[in-house]
């Protein structure tokens, strides 16, 4: 019967395009907005390293102003970011298995005797184990050592991207580049390596794309270099030059640590709680002791990368699609008892309620799998758009890039949500037209 | 094969009760070909309704082919109907989007058939009626007549043991009506039980029996010893019960 139910539901669907179209139209609508709002809202709320999310973590410290805290609404968080002098005191500990200073900068790369434009490029200013500690993968060659850090060494590691740009994808490890007008020398190339969102700094937008230059963080004193990020203080200071700069209260070093154990945790904790207590002595740090070693997926939290606007974001798009379906019901409702003459003869030659049922019931999946494909490339449509606003150049930014994908959870998501709810919204319109008497019918066709 | 006594239907709304059918009692036998007349509102089409499965009653009861049939679920009144029942409307109620063949085969999907059965009867209707012509038109490609032949085929196809024509000649001029009339008699010589409601006491007459139905009631029972003859004898209650 299911054969005979489906050419029934096709034959139905061509009775009448018009509302076929609408009622398609409006599941489709409905579908592509929940796509769309849920891609973003997975792309944002994932956590990107997870299988080491119980052994990283992000060192803060509050040494805010004593007479108001570093955020408004949640008084408990210290500052993201730590000031130099902290983070490089702290960086000193070998307690960690692995450690990174770090912050951004901005540099103008160019390759001598090529005549490719000199390029704007995004650079993480990194301690070493930057790579190791967040499982970059390396194209080509690899990291720098430790002597490198503090030299500094003038090396370089490139992303693949770059790499492509400047040496057409070759293996450029030993070729010299000029970053800021200063020779390097590539270590390495940086493999495809897409964190999203960038949880290792939330100050440049959680949909960055990771810097396509690594530089030891020694460049960062060495070339007076200052963050292409966030720079945030709570007292007036006076800052004329750069060591000045190091010296002060402005947080614009993010650190993260690798701590293998709660043992290795504990002491790492007590050796910053340490430190805090010498500063006050020393009349800084005068907040309550507030020193915190936050997990990745604590930290993408605290920092709202997915802000409550993203979620009421997913809730309004739950609304949209129930009110998608709620006119869906009508529709077919409409549509349903319009030909309700039509089922009266068929239940007058022997079709029963259910034989009725389940053959309107049939047609509302038919209708459902149409509006869920068609939802889907709307939602998929819908995501280019968003790229294609967010992205001056569409392959500039991988980060947006994945959002702007459908991917197979989403079509999962999707077909599911298209299926359940549209079954669901057809489930009156398919039971009330089941218990129409068929006779009142009979007469007045 | 139909044995109904003390049967009441009542339709009920807010503001009124109206009794369609009161105490209303008939037996058709086997390979009868039974004319319902009355005036219009007298309960011709409750009854049919009834007779066919397509309303349940409120009191009495009411045999079909010796199966009791008050208290059956929707599912086995629908069986019943599909697989002994065969219906022709005033307006002949094919379905406009499916051509003559499809309309045939509608009664037999819902009995599970194999496709070459079905194809086999579905031809086998429609050349009792004589549209195997037509069987690939749509029905407003054919005429009232023809449409009306069509509906017959359907209602054979599943080779019910009764038919319930509801004025199957209504909606067609007299020569189409007298065609109409002409095929349900063939139908009835081969053994199909058919009940008929009429306005036209010319068709009536042609049948086996008259059953005048007035408020619900029956008020009279007029059986025809001969078509030909068309003969009326008065009916005692005594015979009223019992086929002709």
């Amino acid at each position: 019967m299911f054969g005979y139910y489906l050419e029934l539901a096709f034959r139905n669907l061509k009775r009448n395009p018009g509302l076929t179209a609408l009622m398609i139209g409006a599941i489709a609508l409905g579908i592509a907005v929940c796509v769309m709002t849920l891609t973003m809202y997975r792309a944002m709320s994932g956590n990107p390293i997870w299988w080491k999310n119980d052994v990283l973590y992000a060192v803060t410290m509050d040494f805010w102003d004593p007479q108001e805290p570093y955020w408004d609404d949640y008084p408990d968080l210290p500052p993201e970011q730590l000031t130099y002098r902290d983070a490089t005191a702290v960086y000193a500990s070998a307690i960690p298995k692995r450690k990174v200073i770090m912050h951004k900068a901005v540099g103008i790369v160019s390759v001598d005797g090529q005549q490719a434009k000199p390029e704007r490029t995004p650079t993480r200013v990194t301690t070493k184990d930057f790579f190791a500690m967040f499982d970059v993968p390396f194209q080509y060659g690899g990291t720098w050592t430790d002597a490198a850090d503090s030299g500094p060494e003038p090396v370089i590691v490139l992303s693949r991207k770059l790499n492509e740009k400047l040496f057409g994808g070759a293996n450029s490890v030993g070729r010299r580049i000029r970053w800021n007008d200063n020779e390097f020398r590539v270590i390495g190339v940086r493999d495809h390596w897409m964190p999203l969102p960038t949880f290792y700094d939330v100050n440049n937008g959680p949909l960055e794309d990771p810097e396509d230059a690594y530089i030891p963080f020694g460049w960062s004193v060495a070339l007076e270099l200052e963050s292409a990020g966030n720079m945030n203080g709570w007292k007036p200071e006076d800052i004329k030059n750069y060591q000045q700069l190091l010296n002060s209260e402005n947080t614009w070093i993010q650190m993260w640590v690798e701590l293998p154990d709660e043992a290795t945790r504990d002491r790492f904790q007590g050796f910053i709680d340490n430190y805090s207590q010498e500063q006050k002595q020393a009349g800084r740090y005068q907040r309550p002791l507030n020193n915190r070693l936050t997990r990745p997926d604590q930290w993408l939290e605290d920092n709202q990368v997915v802000g409550n606007d993203d979620r009421v974001l997913v809730g309004l798009a739950f609304a949209f699609l129930a009110v998608c379906l709620l006119n869906t019901v009508g529709l077919l409702l409409a549509k349903f008892l319009n030909h309700a003459p039509i089922t009266g003869v068929r239940r007058a030659l022997g079709a029963s309620r259910k034989q009725i049922f389940l053959q309107h019931l049939v047609e509302v999946g038919v209708i459902s799998s149409i509006g869920a494909m068609l939802g889907l490339a709307l939602g998929g449509l819908l995501l280019l758009g968003i790229r294609a606003l967010y992205t001056f150049d569409p392959t500039e930014s991988a980060g947006t890039q994945a959002i702007a994908q459908v991917d197979v959870t989403s079509v999962i998501t999707a077909l599911a949500l298209a299926f359940f709810a549209t079954i669901a919204a057809g489930l009156y319109p398919a039971w009330r037209i089941g218990r129409i008497p068929p006779a009142s019918y009979l007469k007045a066709q | 094969m139909l044995e109904m006594h003390g049967i009441s239907k009542i339709y009920r709304t807010d503001l009124i009760e109206t009794h369609a059918l009161r105490d209303f009692s008939l037996n058709v036998g086997d390979g009868e070909f039974v004319a319902v007349t009355g005036p219009s509102g007298s309960g011709k089409t409750t009854f049919m309704n009834v007779a066919g499965l397509l309303e349940t009653f409120d009191t009495g009861t009411y045999k079909l082919d010796g199966q009791d049939v008050s208290r059956l679920s929707d599912e086995a009144r629908s069986k019943l109907r599909n697989e002994k029942i065969g219906f022709i409307f005033q307006s002949f109620n094919l379905i406009p989007d499916l051509d003559i063949f499809d309309n045939v085969d509608v009664p037999l999907r819902y009995r599970s058939l194999a496709k070459k059965d079905r194809e086999q009867r579905i031809k086998s209707a429609l050349d009792v009626v004589g549209l195997t012509s037509r069987m690939h038109h749509m029905p407003s490609q054919l005429s009232g007549g023809q449409q009306q032949r069509a509906a017959i085929a359907r209602a054979l196809a599943g080779d019910p043991r009764f038919l319930l024509a509801d004025e199957p000649t209504g909606n067609v001029d007299s020569l189409m009506a007298r065609q109409v009339m002409d095929l349900l008699e063939q139908i009835n010589e081969m053994g199909t039980t058919i009940i008929m409601v009429t306005h036209d006491p010319e068709l009536a007459r042609r049948a086996h029996r008259n059953v005048h139905i007035v408020d619900g009631q029956i008020s009279d029972l007029q059986p025809y010893e001969t078509r030909d003859s068309a003969i009326m004898k008065p009916v005692t209650a005594a015979t009223a019960m019992s086929p002709a």
